[in-house]
């Protein structure tokens, strides 16, 4: 009886690492959806310079394991802001993700065919407003699908973290091992908790795509 | 039952109160017919009434829920007919061609006859030049399936049938998918086909071949056969009145279908 | 100018050890992810319902979860595995090496397992359909018809697999596998300069990287594949 209920108390501290996970996953995604359509935007629409920019961020952020993002954006804030694990965890996932992601929506603009941005110049819009009224709307809706990939893939990404020490499941999956000495049974159980969440953003955003399809 | 030709042969192919459904509604009910060795047969009926399914049955690329098909003597439905070695008897045409992207046109018709037949790859190299002879392909022996014209794809898709030196040929819609003046090319080669004395089973809207080149005329609607017959009782003296009625909006859809011969 | 050179004669030796064993990492899981993910995807399309099922389970598992908790499970996880069922210390141990290949590679193989079978199905059903009616069982066709096709159809995204590969294996270092970021942990440690260390790791996957990516697209063109591109591939 005992067992089970240090057990129990023990899962029931794995899965508030859930709240962790999904914050610092809701973080990253906010701001690599923020960073990486201003990416897009500038890559697609932007002059010589702006498209360039985009273009390097995106190809050399790529080509850059995340964990190495993390340790990098780590050390180098912790030199000069003093900010939480969790924090300089979010924002290296961000940024990293900000780079898929502009590659998501650049594809999602260059999809968007080109007739749409001649009808809305005739119309006499100017062209930021031609991209935030006709073109923008279309390709979020595009993108759907492959943002929910790089969504999923933040999620499992976020488990990273557990390296600057944040309290997040992978984290606490090591603790509870730690103290029960039974490994498969902790990293098991995070599994898990990994499996359901995924699982569930997964049927999330596929209700999201089917709900705001666009009929060709 | 249709009405057997006093032949002392077994028919080749005989089908024996076909039915199936597919998602519940039923798409052949009660079909029997039977072929003879030599002929031609043409089937015609309006879209979505089983045509395409009834030879997809025969070679039990569709399964049917009850009844019974013949290959000569050997059943085809029974449990325990080997279906790969009864499907080297039959050929079969395809409306969307299905020729075999990654080969060449002569490798298209090898394949069948080097994998399955086991032939040594110097004769299925001869007999597929033959094949495409016959076809009037020769030259194009040597080039993939997207280099070839739609007409010509169907064409090297017959050499790839008659490759294994079939008992019985099936055509589901062979030209269907094609354009207007890449038509005449397909039927061609059918026609000379029938002539050499094939054994063929043709779906199709093309009226002309069925006047020309048939045998015998199946009309189908819903799922049931409403008459068959040679080409000319069905054509100037149908018995049936929905005979007469899909005749004649076919052929006005198809309208001057003897400039397609050729 | 002085402080680099200093720096390069420290830490590359070990870096350059670090290279050779993040690159025999990813060879040998993307091997092992070919092995595992083309079997898989088969069983997935063509399988009778229980392989179609056993491939389903196994490919939504290690695509549904993280990497790192994977080698977890595996490296300190299976050594305990026995506890399951009353048995302690019964368990499957592998050692740093092998449980990295074994993780990275059943990951691998579910991520390439879902590429084959959109590119199976890119082939189109017609092609299976005309090689049964030439009389080819299922075997013969899958072999001398949807393969050829397949794997051809394939190409790009495997490609981008095997590239993104050389950035998975990064995370071994977590159970002291000398590869890259591994090496640089030690050095870092040795240094005191965390930041010029992994500034140079990022130099040193960003250069690896490209050289792949440049490698692949020459390995693309010798091989003529037509535009295909899978929506759900990976990093």
């Amino acid at each position: 009886m005992e067992i089970l209920q240090d057990l129990a108390l023990l899962f029931r501290y794995l899965l508030a690492g859930t709240g962790v996970t999904l914050a610092v996953s809701a973080i990253a995604i906010s701001l690599g959806f923020a960073f990486g359509v201003t990416l897009a935007i500038m890559r697609v629409y932007g002059g010589c310079f702006l498209s360039r920019f985009a273009l390097i961020y995106s190809t050399a952020v790529r080509a850059i394991p995340v964990v190495v993002i993390i340790f990098l954006l780590y050390f180098v804030i912790a030199s000069a802001v003093d900010l939480s694990p969790f924090l300089s965890g979010a924002l290296a996932l961000g940024f990293s993700s900000a780079a898929y992601q502009s590659e998501v929506f650049r594809g999602a603009f260059q999809s968007v065919s080109g007739g749409q941005m001649l009808a809305a110049r005739a119309l006499g819009m100017g062209r930021m407003q031609a991209i935030r009224f006709v073109i923008l709307p279309q390709a979020i809706r595009l993108a759907i699908p492959p943002w929910s990939n790089e969504a999923a893939i933040v999620l499992k990404d976020s488990s990273l973290v557990y390296i600057l020490g944040v309290p997040e499941i992978l984290r606490r999956a090591e603790y509870v091992s730690a103290v029960t000495l039974q490994p498969f049974l902790a990293f098991g159980a995070a599994a898990i908790i990994y499996f359901i969440l995924t699982f569930l953003t997964n049927r999330g955003l596929d209700w999201l795509e089917r709900h705001y399809r666009i009929l060709t | 039952m249709s009405e057997m030709t006093p032949s002392s042969k077994l028919p080749i192919v005989r089908i024996e109160s076909l039915y199936k459904a597919y998602q519940g509604t039923e798409v052949l009910k009660g079909i029997s017919m039977a072929v003879q060795e030599q002929d031609v047969v043409v089937i015609i009926g309006p879209s979505g009434t089983g045509k395409s399914t009834l030879l997809r049955c025969i070679n039990l690329l569709a399964i049917p829920d009850k009844g019974q098909i013949w290959l000569d003597d050997i059943e085809v439905t029974a449990p325990h007919t080997n279906i790969d070695k009864v499907r080297q008897r039959i050929g079969m045409v395809f409306q969307e061609f299905n020729l075999f992207n990654h080969l060449t046109a002569l490798n298209n018709v090898t394949i069948g006859m080097t994998r399955v037949l086991k032939m040594k790859s110097k004769e299925a190299q001869e007999k597929a030049m033959w094949e495409l002879e016959r076809v009037g392909l020769v030259d194009k022996a040597a080039l993939f399936p997207a280099q070839l014209s739609g007409g010509q794809k169907q064409r090297v898709a017959i050499a790839r049938a008659l490759g294994m030196n079939p008992e019985v040929m099936l055509f589901d819609e062979p030209t269907s998918a094609l354009d207007p003046e890449l038509i005449g090319e397909v039927l061609n080669v059918m026609q000379k086909l029938a002539y050499e004395g094939m054994t063929m089973l043709v779906v199709t809207h093309e009226m002309g071949f069925a006047r020309e080149v048939s045998d015998r005329i199946v009309f189908m609607e819903k799922g049931v056969i409403v008459e068959e017959g040679p080409p000319k009782q069905l054509f100037y003296n149908p018995k049936f009145e929905r005979t007469r009625d899909f005749l004649w909006k076919i052929t006005e859809l198809y309208g001057k279908d003897e400039e397609k011969k050729s | 100018m002085d402080a680099l050179v200093t720096f390069l004669q420290r830490v590359t030796p070990d870096f350059l050890q670090g290279i050779v064993t993040t690159l025999y990492l990813t060879v040998v899981a993307l091997t092992l992810g070919v092995v595992i993910g083309l079997p898989a995807a088969l069983a997935r399309v063509y399988g009778p319902r229980w392989l179609h099922n056993l491939a389903v389970t196994y490919i939504e598992i290690f695509r549904g979860t993280p990497l790192l908790v994977q080698l977890f499970v595996v490296y300190y996880g299976l050594p305990a595995i026995g506890s399951l069922f009353g048995l302690p210390g019964v368990g499957i141990t592998l050692g740093r090496l092998p449980a990295a290949f074994v993780t990275l590679g059943l990951n691998s193989g579910a991520y390439q397992a879902e590429y084959f079978r959109g590119a199976i199905q890119a082939v189109g059903s017609g092609q299976m359909t005309a090689a049964r009616a030439l009389g080819m069982t299922k075997m013969q066709a899958i072999i001398y018809i949807i393969l050829p096709q397949a794997l051809r159809l394939a190409i790009p995204a495997w490609s981008n697999e095997a590239v993104s590969m050389i950035k998975y294996t990064a995370i071994v270092f977590l159970i002291a596998v000398p590869d890259i970021m591994g090496k640089a942990k030690i050095l870092a440690g040795r240094y005191f300069n965390p930041i010029e260390i992994y500034i140079a790791v990022a130099l040193i996957y960003l250069v690896l990287v490209t050289i792949a990516t440049w490698l692949v697209h020459i390995l693309e063109r010798r091989l003529a594949v037509p535009e295909y591109h899978l929506e759900s591939a990976r990093h």
